[in-house]
């Protein structure tokens, strides 16, 4: 069995499993966007979880500032898993170089804002974002052609190019890499400085959200449909119409922006990058993050990119042996939940309930030839 | 009998000297036929005889060693094969290939898209167009699925379908794309007689609303009573062509698809 094909056993959705998700969009619709409102807010406490009486005991790192890990690493990792979860878990593009991405987002910034120009960081952003789509334009192009493991294969090398690449170039800092990059602007009272993490979590919990917001567009939509379809049988979908390579290349395109995306935040919050931020094991880390999580569902990405981002901290304590429970905690989850830890499920199709056929008259009217 | 070659004003698709070689093995051999606007096609032919090559090569899967397929005046050459489809050439599979995690109406509503143009743009800023286009492609995916009797299990998955819904699903999906020839490989496979006969209306309703269809079949006694004209292939050579009572009593035929002279009826 190939890599590919191994992967692939790992994306079966679960069956007639109904989840918190299903409950939730049963409610009327007021107590239901009371109650997405009430965890959205939740989130925006989380600095706060500590404090908390039980859950504080759960999350709290020991011997970290929890403020810290949820700034510094859980909320790039998830805005990641969700760029990574649109190549792997929606096209199904094994993509092993995804960390190349997320240094040319940080890069762009740390280039435009400190090492040869001083533009401010949220001039760079958008500015990143564009070259790290371009990226994977360029990377996508020739190499969509293959599939399975040889695209696996390519975008590995990808991954190691940007990072030797970056070693190698002075002026990219080389192997010092580049320091004094811009931090965001104050919004108000959020001021982002060295003291105080909380602007910078409550930054990257609003990206995360617009880009949840986006992301549902799009699975919803002719793009989702293609790419799942791709996902499922891409000759199949070719020979139903769907323009496969336009659709990987934009699964790779939005991917890349993410990841991008993430890379920036990082940048203007740890404010040095060099070569040794980025890598190949960041990208293997990401995909865990998307498999543990649930590849192909998005609650599951932005769960599995928070356990693999805060599960080392959590487990501080165990001092040397912290990795290893890290792993052992890994290959339990897959053991006993293959598919994840929030499942891809089957879609709901909701509206199923009240189609009526638009026209009168029999089925057989609809069907003939326009 | 012979009208392949012979430009007629109607004939939707002709396929012109196509030869196939895959190495030295030459899988279709200087086959030429073509098909008629809005009548039902049989393809047959013993196996390995170059049928589904065949439906490969007009749904560019392949691109034929030589020769031509020309497709509503237009030839196929050098289009990819989604632009085929869109063209107007919809296919089903020898082997059912449907999106297993996929629910019923969502396979369909692929096949639907093919007629659609909304992009990730007109997704990220919920477009007009992207809601007239969601709204359509629903609507027409119910209508196929009630059409082709499976509309009762839409929000199911594929894979989870009874396999006589999943060959009708397969159908259904094809004519989402909005063809003008519907390919349909081996889609009786599998079925009981009941079934099959089921399916032989069902094909001939399909006809009735406009489509042309090209079927390969196995199943003699389908064959015989749905098509208007059947194509014989043997060894990748067309051995005889006509309607299907002067392709069954073609010695030809007996003696290359039937094997002994008694089966031939």
């Amino acid at each position: 069995m190939s890599l590919s094909d191994t992967f692939k056993t790992l994306t079966k959705p679960a069956h007639a499993v109904s989840g918190i998700g299903d409950k939730i969009s049963e409610l009327p619709r007021v107590s239901r966007w009371s109650l997405v409102a009430l965890f959205i807010v939740s989130l925006y406490l989380m600095p706060w979880w500590p404090e908390v009486p039980v859950l504080g005991w759960l999350v709290d790192t020991p011997g970290t500032s929890f403020e810290g890990v949820i700034t510094d690493k859980v909320v790039i990792y998830v805005l990641v898993a969700l760029g990574l979860n649109v190549v792997v878990g929606l096209a199904g593009l094994l993509d092993l170089g995804y960390v190349g991405f997320y240094a040319v987002g940080a890069y762009v910034v740390g280039v435009l804002s400190s090492q040869h120009a001083n533009l401010p960081w949220l001039v760079c952003v958008p500015i990143a974002v564009a070259v790290s789509m371009l990226a994977g334009v360029i990377l996508g192009t020739p190499t969509l052609r293959l599939r399975g493991d040889y695209l696996a294969i390519v975008t590995l090398g990808f991954g190691e190019i940007i990072r030797i690449s970056a070693n190698n170039a002075d002026w990219l800092g080389g192997s010092r890499g580049i320091s004094k990059i811009a931090k965001p602007p104050n919004i108000g009272p959020l001021k982002f400085g060295i003291l105080d993490a909380k602007p910078y979590f409550f930054l990257g919990l609003t990206v995360i959200l617009i880009t949840v917001f986006f992301l549902r567009r799009l699975e919803n939509s002719r793009v989702g449909r293609a790419w799942n379809a791709v996902r499922e049988d891409e000759d199949a979908a070719e020979l139903m119409g769907v323009h496969t390579f336009k659709f990987k290349l934009w699964a790779f395109a939005i991917g890349a922006a993410i990841g991008g995306l993430a890379g920036t935040l990082y940048a203007g919050k740890v404010r040095f990058i060099n070569p040794s931020n980025f890598p190949l094991q960041l990208s293997i880390l990401f995909i865990a993050a998307v498999v543990l999580g649930g590849t192909g569902n998005m609650w599951g990405a932005v769960l599995g990119g928070a356990v693999v981002a805060w599960m080392p901290e959590r487990f501080r304590g165990f001092a040397d042996k912290r990795v290893f429970v890290f792993g052992v905690a890994l290959v339990l989850v897959m053991v006993f939940r293959p598919q994840g830890l929030i499942p891809r499920k089957i879609r709901k199709e909701r509206w199923l309930a009240n189609w009526k056929p638009s026209q009168s008259g029999d089925a057989d009217s609809g069907v003939s030839r326009g | 009998m012979q009208t392949a070659g012979c430009p007629v004003a109607d004939t939707i698709l002709s396929v012109d000297n196509v030869t196939m070689q895959f190495g030295g093995v030459t899988a279709l051999s200087e086959v030429n036929f073509g098909i008629e606007r809005g009548e039902i096609l049989g393809l047959i032919g013993p196996n390995g005889a170059g049928k589904t090559t065949c439906f490969n090569v007009i749904t560019g899967v392949y691109a034929a060693t030589s020769g031509s397929v020309t497709f509503d005046g237009q030839p196929l050459a050098g289009l990819k094969r989604f632009q085929i489809t869109k063209r107007g050439i919809a296919r089903t599979f020898q082997n059912i290939r449907l999106f297993p995690d996929m629910t019923a109406v969502e396979n369909v509503m692929v096949g639907a898209d093919a007629n659609h143009k909304t992009s990730v743009g007109g997704a990220l800023i919920g477009s007009r167009r992207h809601h007239r286009e969601e709204r359509e492609g629903r609507d027409r995916a119910m209508e196929l699925l009630t059409f082709m009797g499976i509309a009762d299990r839409a929000g199911d998955a594929a894979r989870n379908l009874p396999y006589g819904y999943q060959r009708r699903l397969e159908i259904a999906r094809a004519l989402a794309t909005g063809p003008k020839l519907l390919c349909l490989d081996e889609p009786a496979a599998g079925f009981t007689p009941a079934e099959k006969q089921e399916l032989m209306d069902l094909i001939r309703k399909i006809r009735s609303q406009g489509y042309t269809v090209l079927l390969i079949e196995h199943d003699m006694s389908l064959v015989m009573g749905v098509t208007d004209r059947i194509v014989v292939l043997d060894f990748g050579k067309v051995i005889a062509m006509g309607s299907p009572a002067e392709v069954q009593n073609n010695p030809d035929v007996i003696a290359a698809y039937l094997g002994v002279p008694d089966d031939a009826a």
